[in-house]
């Protein structure tokens, strides 16, 4: 028998609207559900539907208007910024659709980043950062700026920044949305890893059919509801 | 260590804006130190001047002469070491692009009370025998290829006519702010001339120049003087050389002010320039320190980051700006030598640039910091693309 897993991250009655003049805009409706540890979620739904205000309040980079969001033993919503920061830090690893590396530092500086944040020595940290270039195949890119990669390897370093300092949940806004389909197959391979190996927990939009095939679980938004899963 | 090397790349990261930024700001700090140096070079006869010396000249103006009868009386008077006399005489030399200054003074005493013109003893010896002969500065003997024996035709304004000098010394100053561009003749020369050709303007004298024995004493003193001559046909006016230097300084001082208001405005140009390029600059990586505070960098972190880079760029600027001051200041001393006796740059003049680049690169920086340190991640985010 299966003994049933964990949440690590436990959403309920969660509402979130915008304001544009005078008039409040609902994205988020009464949102109730859980992410159980080791899962790959994949949310789905039309632009606007609010898939990327979800994650964005799961990753706690914005406030909900009301509802509640546990990640493992904390209630992120009632942090304040400077915890949220240090919370972030610690718990959330990011994946963007156009990477966001900085320019200027290369691809090993841009995964040592996250651990600037920790205690750890410099020695530690190039340990840390050569193991995560190691486990996206780009070992032999280190010294390589940005501009030097191409989509596919870029997205590669960001996933290794993601994972560098051991999250508890990664978090991908549409990261295959920039990449052609060998490389946007390659990211998916290598998210699939990260789960099944490495026991991550991944919570993804997408609208890519494909990239939600991968996934252990669908979750579809429409209008700021949750209306279906497909497992 | 990570930090200063992310600031580095980050201002160098657009080349030319960047350049054209530490450019503009090199120059005004440049124009800054050479507008401040050049105030300071008002004053610098003022910060020379001896504080036991005292200067007496006609209370109306120094136009007006004083009989050189009041020579004896002002040597009676308690504390008066020592006296000198001479005129402004104001000859032109050529023409009057060649101006400099020339006196006719009472050469012994004058050499005394004036240690800091150096004169190698023969020549002085020379000079003190020859009624016609003239001592002028190094600088001038330079300048003008003259040598000991040279005859110097000076053109008078003041006393009209063509007077002939030889040249019988040639001095140094004791330290660089001494004047060396300057000609003195014998004051007896121009007595015996004007004995010949206008009588009514002999034996009187533009300004008498006192020792005192002890500095302390130089305000009595100088009551004192003026007292003797309170009600007399000439009046007198007794000031220290500092006081007369500065009466001298004052007549100008609508430059000077403007001098001041121009090298200040320089400064808030390029604040304002670099404000720009730093709001510019913010506001195209508003993204990247999004990303930043995603991966939970604090605001403290990116406000270090954006006002460290106009840091960088503001102090590469001063620094460049503050070292062209010499070379710069070096050229002015060679142009402009018949102003400038010395153009050198004080030590405090370099703390100025390097504040004032410290001041720009604050200043440029404090919206665009606030601006990205505070900016919602959301919003920042949103950016991309």
């Amino acid at each position: 028998m299966e003994v049933p897993r964990q949440p690590i991250v436990e959403i309920k009655n969660l509402n979130k609207t915008y304001r544009r003049g005078s008039q409040v805009i609902s994205v988020l409706n009464d949102i109730t559900f859980d992410i159980e540890e080791g899962e790959f979620l994949a949310l789905m739904g039309p632009s606007g539907s609010g898939k990327t205000t979800l994650l964005n309040l799961i990753a706690g980079i914005d406030k909900p208007d009301s509802g509640s969001v546990r990640v493992g033993e904390v209630e992120i919503t009632s942090l304040s910024e400077t915890e949220l920061a240090r919370w972030r830090a610690s718990h959330v690893g990011f994946i963007f659709q156009f990477y966001n590396l900085i320019p200027v530092l290369t691809a090993f500086e841009n995964v040592e980043l996250p651990l600037l944040l920790t205690g750890l020595s410099r020695r530690e940290r190039r340990e840390h950062v050569e193991t995560a270039l190691y486990a996206v195949n780009l070992s032999d890119r280190m010294d390589h700026y940005p501009s030097q990669l191409s989509g596919g390897q870029q997205q590669r370093v960001a996933i290794a920044r993601a994972v560098v300092a051991d999250p508890t949940i990664l978090v991908a806004d549409e990261p295959t949305g920039d990449l052609d389909r060998v490389s946007a197959r390659e990211i998916l391979d290598l998210m699939e890893r990260l789960v099944h190996e490495l026991g991550k927990t991944i919570i993804m939009v997408t609208h890519d059919p494909r990239a939600a095939e991968k996934a252990h679980m669908v979750r579809n938004l429409d209008k700021g509801v949750l209306n279906n899963v497909l497992s | 260590m990570f930090f200063l090397k992310l600031l580095f790349r980050n201002a160098f990261r657009h080349k030319l804006r960047t350049t054209l930024t530490v450019v503009g700001v090199a120059i005004a700090i440049l124009a800054f130190g050479l507008l401040r140096t050049l105030v300071g070079l008002w004053y610098l006869g003022v910060e020379r001047s001896s504080a036991t010396r005292l200067v007496t000249r006609n209370a109306i103006s120094l136009v007006f002469t004083l009989p050189i009868s009041y020579k004896d009386r002002i040597l009676q008077i308690r504390g008066v070491k020592s006296i000198s006399y001479g005129n402004w005489f104001g000859g032109i030399y050529a023409d009057e692009k060649h101006f400099f200054a020339n006196y006719a003074v009472e050469p012994r005493s004058y050499l005394e009370l004036y240690p800091e013109f150096v004169l190698p003893p023969d020549q002085k010896a020379a000079f003190l025998r020859d009624r016609k002969g003239c001592i002028v500065g190094a600088k001038l003997a330079e300048l003008h290829k003259w040598k000991l024996g040279d005859i110097i035709t000076l053109k008078g304004t003041i006393f009209p006519g063509q007077w002939e000098f030889v040249l019988r010394a040639i001095y140094k100053g004791a330290d660089k702010s001494t004047e060396e561009r300057a000609l003195m003749f014998h004051w007896d020369y121009l007595n015996e001339t004007m004995k010949k050709t206008v009588p009514r303007r002999a034996d009187q004298v533009g300004f008498y120049m006192i020792g005192v024995t002890n500095k302390d004493l130089a305000p009595e003193v100088a009551v004192e003087i003026d007292r003797t001559f309170k009600n007399s046909l000439a009046e007198t006016m007794t000031e220290t050389e500092r006081a007369f230097q500065l009466g001298f300084i004052s007549m100008t001082e609508a430059i000077l002010i403007a001098i001041q208001i121009v090298s200040y405005v320089v400064i808030v140009i390029i604040m304002v320039v670099a404000a720009n390029t730093m709001a510019m600059t913010a506001r195209e990586r508003i993204s990247e320190y999004a990303t930043f505070k995603t991966i939970g960098f604090g605001k403290w972190h990116i406000g270090g980051i954006v006002f460290g880079e106009s840091l960088v760029i503001a102090m590469t600027g001063g620094i460049i700006g503050a070292l062209l001051t010499f070379p710069a200041a070096r050229w002015f001393e060679v142009e402009l030598s018949q102003y400038f006796p010395v153009f050198s740059v004080s030590p405090f003049t370099i703390y100025l640039d390097l504040l004032a680049a410290m001041g720009i690169g604050v200043v440029a920086a404090v919206f665009p910091t606030w601006r990205s340190a505070t900016i919602r991640i959301v919003e920042g985010l949103r950016r991309i693309g």
